[in-house]
């Protein structure tokens, strides 16, 4: 099998070909923080925080998407890339209501974690707190607006995994948010099958079971690993 | 100084939780006309705490203070016990008494040690820039420690259960998360008896020094009102459940067996365009007349005997000194504070060893099977009420809080105004004077917002004001 060689921080790394700079970069152990990829689902670029330096490109490119490529040159821990995935965090915080002594995922949160590794101690931008709703009229999952980051977990392990194709995306821009069927409350989306698997990917305390208590949400996310080994390999290793 | 009426401002008022101001009314002639206290702040948790689900309320109301988020917690839990129509299992019951009994020690160290040892060992007169706990260290440094230790103590209670010592998010609608560990248990019974010895060794200081203060004692709040609070069913000191009795000064009982679901019914609330803080009243005497006092006094002043036998000793050596009537000085408050931390001592050491306490059963499942649900407990402060209507999902469409501290507040006006007229007499007013005013607040322990200020280090600012706002005088105290 032909061997993508290519640099990365200084260091010669292979790859096996299809592989992206992300996958590249862990399978050589070296760690690019992300927040809407998860291992498991397609990758789909939106968070941003995995934005690497390339070698001969002035623009910064999602390492999660981007394919490794014979010879390339990548940076993944430089000052700028340290400077926008700060920014990067701080907007995520500012969009919406994100008031973690109180959430449900706090302790548990790959968005507060992220934070966390980055030395966030303020945001620098204005808050937006927008009015947002949350729904759980689901017997026993919720949905709370105001901690959804967009990443589209939820919309890719429903589909690719479950394949119901419950969630999804509406509107544009600022208005855009996470649906259930036709934008109907999720108690009420006949596709939905209540598997479970969103809860499980939701990197945050937007999707929950209903009835958890503050820092009482643990996902298990390495769930979606195991389910997408299981399918696609036969593999049922935990 | 000119002879027109004039306005002295206590701004901030110190050595309390939260933030708030005194200002005293002066007439032409120099004597208090009025006195008030006016809380400044403003929360609106009743407001956004509107469309959240219930069952992030005990975590989000604990916010409400950084001194007794327990309370708050445990209000709130049962709050949501009542919308699940779920009874607790015994052992979560047990063990939400155990972090209650934690809370009451360690907040009732802080009042006593803390903010107000400063006035009652070193003395009303002493220097305000060493009448605090740092000057209380200087010249009483095993005193300090004592009530150092001993709120520590109550504040690992609190940890051993709750996995923080602040704002635990550990008891919720149903029961509470984690049972209490072999581990812990032992870690708290190997506290137990230095945690007795300074509960004694406080209340016998308190009664040999209380001789000094019968002048405070008689103008610090002392007046006749009603006293509210929940007693157990066999009429024992209560704090987690049990019903609400009502009693006046005389000491004789107005109302027993209150549903404290149906406070509504008994308790109203008014409003006063000087202060951010509501004026709860017995709707049955109407307001003001329905002022009644909750907390460490009315508690005692309440109940028929302790639960403990060292407790029930010092109960009826409190009562005693009001020969069968009610105790009426606010004063008091402190001598009542001691004979509960006592009590929550003796209580945790039973409490801890009981079998029903080990049950692995600690909360029960259920949906949403009411549309209202009505939480009480005493807090450290007093009875406590929360109160949420929920939509058929279990989120919050509405809620009501009525806490201890707001149910004081017609009698701390009174008590400073009573304290105002005593000790303000003409233009000269001496700095000890002032600080008796604050004493007289003090006593009551008020907690007015989660903010824990920068204790005994606040500066204390009074101004003179003349009839037309004008600022006559300003003296600042470092």
């Amino acid at each position: 099998m032909k061997v993508t060689t290519l640099t990365i921080n200084g260091e010669l790394v292979s790859a096996s070909p299809g592989t992206t700079l992300l996958e590249a970069a862990r399978e050589n152990g070296l760690d690019i923080p992300t927040l809407c990829a998860i291992e498991g689902l397609s990758t789909v670029g939106a968070c941003r925080l995995c934005l690497v330096e390339i070698e001969g490109s002035s623009r910064l490119q999602p390492s999660c998407v981007t394919a490794a490529e014979e010879g390339m040159e990548v940076r993944t821990d430089s000052d700028r890339l340290q400077r926008y995935r700060r920014m990067a965090l701080e907007l995520f915080f500012a969009e919406r209501n994100h008031v973690c002594p109180v959430c449900v995922a706090n302790g548990h949160c790959e968005l507060q974690d992220r934070a966390r590794d980055v030395g966030m101690d303020h945001v620098r931008v204005p808050y937006r707190h927008p009015d947002l709703s949350v729904d759980i009229t689901h017997e026993r999952f919720g949905l709370d607006h105001n901690r959804c980051i967009l990443c589209t977990r939820c919309v890719r392990a429903c589909d690719e995994l479950e394949g119901a194709h419950t969630w999804d995306l509406a509107g544009r821009g600022r208005n855009t948010h996470v649906i259930t069927d036709l934008n109907e409350p999720w108690g009420e989306a006949l596709s939905c099958t209540s598997c479970g698997k969103c809860v499980e990917a939701c990197p945050t305390g937007a999707i929950f079971h209903k009835g958890s208590t503050v820092a009482e949400m643990e996902h298990r996310r390495d769930r979606i690993r195991f389910i997408a080994q299981a399918r696609g390999k036969k593999e049922w290793t935990p | 100084m000119s002879a027109e009426n004039k306005t002295i401002t206590i701004d901030p008022v110190t050595r309390l939780e939260g933030h708030a101001r005194i200002t005293i009314h002066l007439d032409a002639g120099g004597a208090v006309e009025d006195a008030r206290f006016h809380v400044t702040e403003f929360r609106g948790f009743e407001k956004f705490c509107e469309g959240r689900p219930l069952w992030e309320m005990p975590g989000i109301t604990a916010r409400i203070c950084g001194i007794c988020p327990v309370s708050h917690l445990l209000a709130s839990a049962k709050a949501g016990d009542e919308v699940l129509a779920v009874s607790v299992p015994e052992a979560a019951a047990n063990l939400r008494r155990l972090m209650n009994l934690g809370q009451i020690i360690q907040s009732h160290a802080l009042s006593f040690f803390h903010l107000s040892a400063p006035d009652l060992l070193l003395g009303m007169d002493a220097d305000p820039g060493t009448r605090n706990v740092f000057g209380l260290m200087a010249k009483e440094p095993d005193l300090a420690r004592d009530g150092i230790r001993l709120r520590q103590f109550g504040q690992e209670v609190i940890e051993i259960l709750g996995g923080k010592k602040i704002h635990p998010s550990w008891a919720v609608p149903g029961g509470v998360r984690v049972p209490l560990s072999e581990k812990g248990r032992d870690a708290i019974r190997e506290r137990l008896p230095e945690a007795r010895r300074i509960s004694r060794e406080a209340l016998d200081l308190f009664r040999k020094i209380a001789e000094r203060f019968a002048e405070e004692a008689a103008v610090l709040g002392d007046f006749s009102t009603l006293f509210l609070g929940l007693v157990a069913k066999d009429g024992g000191w209560e704090h987690y459940d049990g019903t609400i009795r009502v009693m006046d000064s005389e000491g004789i009982r107005v109302a027993d067996g209150l549903d404290p679901r149906q406070y509504r019914s008994y308790i109203a609330e008014a409003v006063e365009d000087w202060s951010y803080l509501k004026f709860p009243y017995y709707r049955e005497r109407g307001y003001p007349d329905g002022a009644y006092r909750v907390g460490p006094l009315a508690r005692l002043n309440l109940c028929d005997h302790m639960p403990t036998p060292l407790a029930e000793e010092a109960r009826q050596a409190f009562r005693a000194t009001a020969d069968g009537k009610a105790v009426t000085s606010s004063f008091y408050y402190h001598y009542a504070r001691l004979v509960e931390i006592l009590a929550a001592v003796e209580e945790v050491e039973r409490l801890i060893d009981d079998e029903k306490t080990r049950s692995p059963r600690i909360r029960a499942e259920a949906g949403v099977n009411r549309s209202n649900g009505v939480g009480v407990s005493e807090a450290p402060r007093g009875t406590l009420f929360h109160d949420y209507e929920v939509d058929e999902h279990g989120l919050i469409t509405r809620v009501n809080l009525i806490i201890a501290t707001g149910q004081n507040n017609l009698a701390m006006n009174r008590t400073v105004l009573q304290a105002a007229r005593h000790y303000i007499k003409g233009s000269a007013i001496p700095e000890g004077f002032l600080n008796r005013i604050e004493a007289g607040v003090r006593a009551f322990d008020p907690c007015l917002s989660c903010s824990t200020h920068a204790l005994g280090q606040m500066p204390l600012q009074v101004t003179l004001y003349g009839p037309k706002g004008e600022k006559l005088d300003e003296r600042t105290r470092d």
